[in-house]
């Protein structure tokens, strides 16, 4: 029995697995825009899975209620997550597995290679998992000699594609059935060369290369969906049987699971195996759902290990306002519904985990003074569709708006207040940083302090007419300087008004100003009527 | 009813005209419209960029210059013409007086900034909320005078429908609009892609966002887009205008405010100037 420790939060060493970003959000995304294939195909993706889930969602009378259990059992679990690990370690180790803790992606990635070394397999195959996508798992085993072979039939496409996954449900949703049949001809060794892009085809052979991987592998790795402390049971839930060849067929099998994975009771898979199909794929029930509790002799694997992979969760949970992020299932909805996703793709996230999950997720996990990480709160409109898409009801926005809070202060290296949890500044080397004033930073300082007061509000108001002189003989500014040159890249700016409400308002309380609507006059500047001083009580009564 | 009139700093500023059809419309229905002087922004822009240092004074000024009035009697609701600035108001300003008072160390936390920022925002409504849920307006032609002549789509701005969830109160309100015909707006639930500093930060897939929300726009064929948002509407007039779009009789797509459909009568009714409308003359 392991001692479990959750009380120093670790924040991934960087280097290690993917979800630390290489380039800001915005250079990425500005990249993906420029594939009009790419945003077809996500468009097209999205649109289909978001119409679907709404068909399922609205079928179920007590879809908020679930909501609200799915909310309060992560709650729950995550108030009490040492316990809750504990009792799982006990319960698992009782049934005849075995428990490993893993810090970080190092961590975790060298007990796997250990695991499989001691097999004498030089082959794993893999039931899609996030946790190993997240540490980097394939590509530290290949460069160790061990081949990992995806088996979810996306993840195929896209190991097999030398790509990365751009969707946690969907991994290939980038690429559509003709780039999948051009990828299967150059890398299948035994595939048909006739082979066409029909959807049938694809997936025979797909299967085909598969059933030669699941027939001589001893040794599986797999992601978890849930974790039961209550029984030790583990549980993955896939549409397309790979998972279940992967977790009976071989002899040997490696699970890798997040800890905030863990749920206290049996029972509350009900709940969750309501929301998360309907959420993720649109479909009132998971086709394969796989639950194991230990080893049975002569029944499955013989050798049942499990990998707790804490890797900045506890960093993410010791953050009271972030932490609810880690009460995500990883059910896709909100990228689904993300405008910014749609457009964009996962990719320019990143992250093993993209969309508005991922940009808050991602910086949790790797602190937001990390700098690769920090453009990605600012990859939303807060449009807040994620938020009500979420089956968990996670407030994706607010975070957001707390994260880019975050960031602004690591930015100007005003540090956290002391002794709060959570606490970067104590981290080596990316603590602070304390950047010279941006743009943006000298035109909020002096936005706010002219929209902390009528009166200075009022007073540079008086310059609209100059503003005025900007805009072309149409009544429009087509071009600005600096910042806000990014507008009138695409948009105009209308002509500003002769004269701002706030000045209409007190001439008319005072008599001076013509009938309404006529303040705002293009070109109609209301003649005489000297302004009153400021301050006087500006303000007009009763129906005339 | 005695109702302070929070017009909004980019109204203030650059829309003037839709805070004057707020003004038409409520005392038009026989209310007392009172302008706090002091006021002058929520502070969405500074809160939403994370500057919430910056936001803290711009919070500050806002409950104080409205909460003088709601504790003397001189009013006793607030309206916006705005979902986003209402929705900052009612669910970030408390949240940023907390912050405050949790970072300490800037010596100016106000530790009851908070629940007094909630008190405002409790009875701070949305322009199409207060006319709604409670001066009970249903029937703009009856209750109004509204009346436009014309084809109009309507875009429900993210704040209003979602944190506000304003529902088809708006839709409503102008579907009572004498001579006005209403058709729906194809994917009226996806943002136009504005969302304060990020169509500046991320320029290129906020122009994205807009391109399709503009040609969803035209694709209706109306006239013109109202909103209740003066930003999104500023972003999709914006779009509208460099993209030259017009209607099929040739006249540029135009955006207009609630307020301003609202304001419009058969004796002065609303005419185009500009990017936005106008309601002209005096009443």
């Amino acid at each position: 029995m392991t001692t479990v420790n959750l009380g120093l939060p670790a924040v991934p060493p960087r280097g290690f697995g993917n979800i630390s970003a290489t380039e800001p959000f915005p250079k990425a995304a500005h990249r993906e825009l420029g594939n009009a294939q790419l945003r077809a195909n996500l468009g097209h993706a999205t649109h289909t899975i978001r119409d679907k889930r709404l068909r399922v969602v609205s079928e179920l009378p007590d879809w908020e209620a679930l909501r609200d259990a799915g909310s309060a059992i992560k709650t729950d679990a995550m108030s009490r997550l040492p316990e809750l690990l504990v009792q799982f370690e006990e319960q698992f180790t009782a049934r005849g597995g075995t428990v490993h803790w893993a810090r970080d992606a190092a961590e975790a990635n060298a007990i796997v290679e250990r695991l499989v070394r001691a097999t004498g397999s030089q082959d794993v195959v893999k039931v899609k998992s996030m946790a190993t996508q997240e540490i980097g798992l394939n590509e530290y085993l290949e460069e160790r000699g061990i081949s990992a072979f995806e088996t979810d039939l996306a993840e195929l496409i896209v190991q097999l594609g030398h790509d990365k996954p751009s969707h946690i449900l969907v991994p290939a949703i980038h690429k559509n059935r003709t780039e999948i049949r051009d990828i299967f001809l150059q890398e299948m060794p035994d595939v048909d060369p006739e082979l066409t892009d029909e959807p049938r085809r694809l997936a025979m052979a797909a299967r085909a290369h598969l059933r030669k991987k699941f027939l001589s592998a001893k040794v599986a790795i797999s992601g978890a969906n849930f974790g039961i402390a209550e029984t030790g049971t583990l549980g993955v839930v896939e549409s397309e049987g790979n998972g279940r060849m992967c977790l009976t067929l071989p002899e040997t099998l490696i699970t890798v699971m997040g800890i905030e994975k863990v749920l206290p009771r049996a029972q509350d898979l009900e709940v969750f195996m309501q929301l998360l199909p309907r959420s993720s794929t649109g479909e009132r029930m998971n086709p394969y759902t796989s639950l194991w509790t230990g080893a049975t002799s002569g029944d499955g694997p013989q050798n049942v290990h499990v990998v707790l992979l804490d890797n900045g969760r506890t960093r993410a949970l010791a953050d009271r306002h972030g932490r609810s992020a880690l009460h995500c299932i990883r059910c896709s909805a909100c990228m689904n519904v993300c405008p910014v996703y749609e457009r964009t793709g996962g990719h320019a996230y990143g992250s093993t985990y993209p969309g508005p999950i991922g940009a808050i997720l991602s910086p949790l996990l790797t602190g937001v003074e990390a700098e690769e990480n920090s453009s990605l709160p600012y990859a939303s409109s807060l449009c807040g569709a994620c938020f009500d898409a979420c089956p968990v009801k996670i407030n994706i926005p607010e975070i957001l708006v707390y994260l880019r809070g975050e960031d602004v202060e690591a930015k100007h290296g005003r540090g956290r207040a002391a002794g709060e949890a959570g606490g970067a500044s104590d981290l080596k080397g990316n603590g602070r940083r304390r950047s010279l004033p941006t743009q943006m930073d000298v035109a909020l300082g002096a936005a706010s302090w002219a929209l902390s007061s009528g009166d200075r509000l009022g007073l540079l108001e008086k310059g609209l007419p100059v503003a005025r002189a900007l805009a072309g003989r149409d009544g429009k500014i087509s071009r600005l300087p600096g910042l806000a040159a990014g507008w009138t890249q695409s948009r105009d700016v209308p002509a500003p008004p002769s004269e701002s409400f706030r000045s209409w308002w007190k001439k008319r309380a005072t008599g001076g100003a013509p009938g309404e609507g006529d303040g705002a006059r293009r070109g109609g500047a209301p003649g005489g009527g000297a302004a009153p001083g400021e301050g006087d009580g500006a303000r007009r009564g009763g129906a005339e | 009813m005695k109702i302070a009139l929070f017009a909004t700093c980019i109204v203030d500023a650059m829309y003037p005209r839709v805070a004057q059809a707020t003004v038409q419309i409520l005392e038009r229905l026989g209310h007392e419209v009172v302008f706090p002087a002091g006021q002058a922004c929520c502070g969405q822009m500074h809160l939403n960029s994370g500057y919430f240092r910056e936001a803290l004074p711009v919070v500050e000024n806002h409950v104080r210059a409205f909460e003088a009035g709601f504790d003397s009697g001189e009013y006793d609701v607030a309206v916006a013409p705005s979902g986003s600035c209402v929705a900052s108001v009612k669910h970030q300003h408390a949240m940023v007086a907390q912050w405050a008072v949790e970072r300490g160390g800037s010596g100016r936390a106000d530790p009851t900034l908070a629940a007094r920022a909630d008190a405002v925002g409790q009875r701070t409504y949305e322009l199409s909320q207060l006319l709604t849920d409670v001066l009970g307006v249903s029937d703009a032609a009856a209750q109004l005078g509204s009346y436009l002549p014309g084809t109009i789509t309507y875009h429900p701005s993210c704040h209003g429908m979602r944190l506000l969830r304003l529902g088809d109160r708006p839709l409503s309100l102008l579907r009572t609009v004498e001579a006005l015909d209403v058709v729906a707006l194809p994917e009226a639930d996806q943002c136009c892609g504005f969302g304060g500093t990020f169509s500046i930060k991320n320029a290129d897939v906020s122009s994205a966002m807009l391109a399709d929300k503009v040609a969803n726009v035209c694709g209706t064929g109306a006239g013109a887009c109202a909103g209740g948002d003066v930003s999104c509407l500023m972003h999709i007039g914006g779009g509208l205008s460099r993209e030259g779009r017009t209607t099929a009789e040739g006249t540029p797509v135009r955006t207009v405010h609630l307020a301003e459909v609202l304001a419009s009568t058969r004796e002065n009714p609303l005419r185009f100037d500009g990017e936005f409308a106008l309601v002209g003359g005096a009443r």
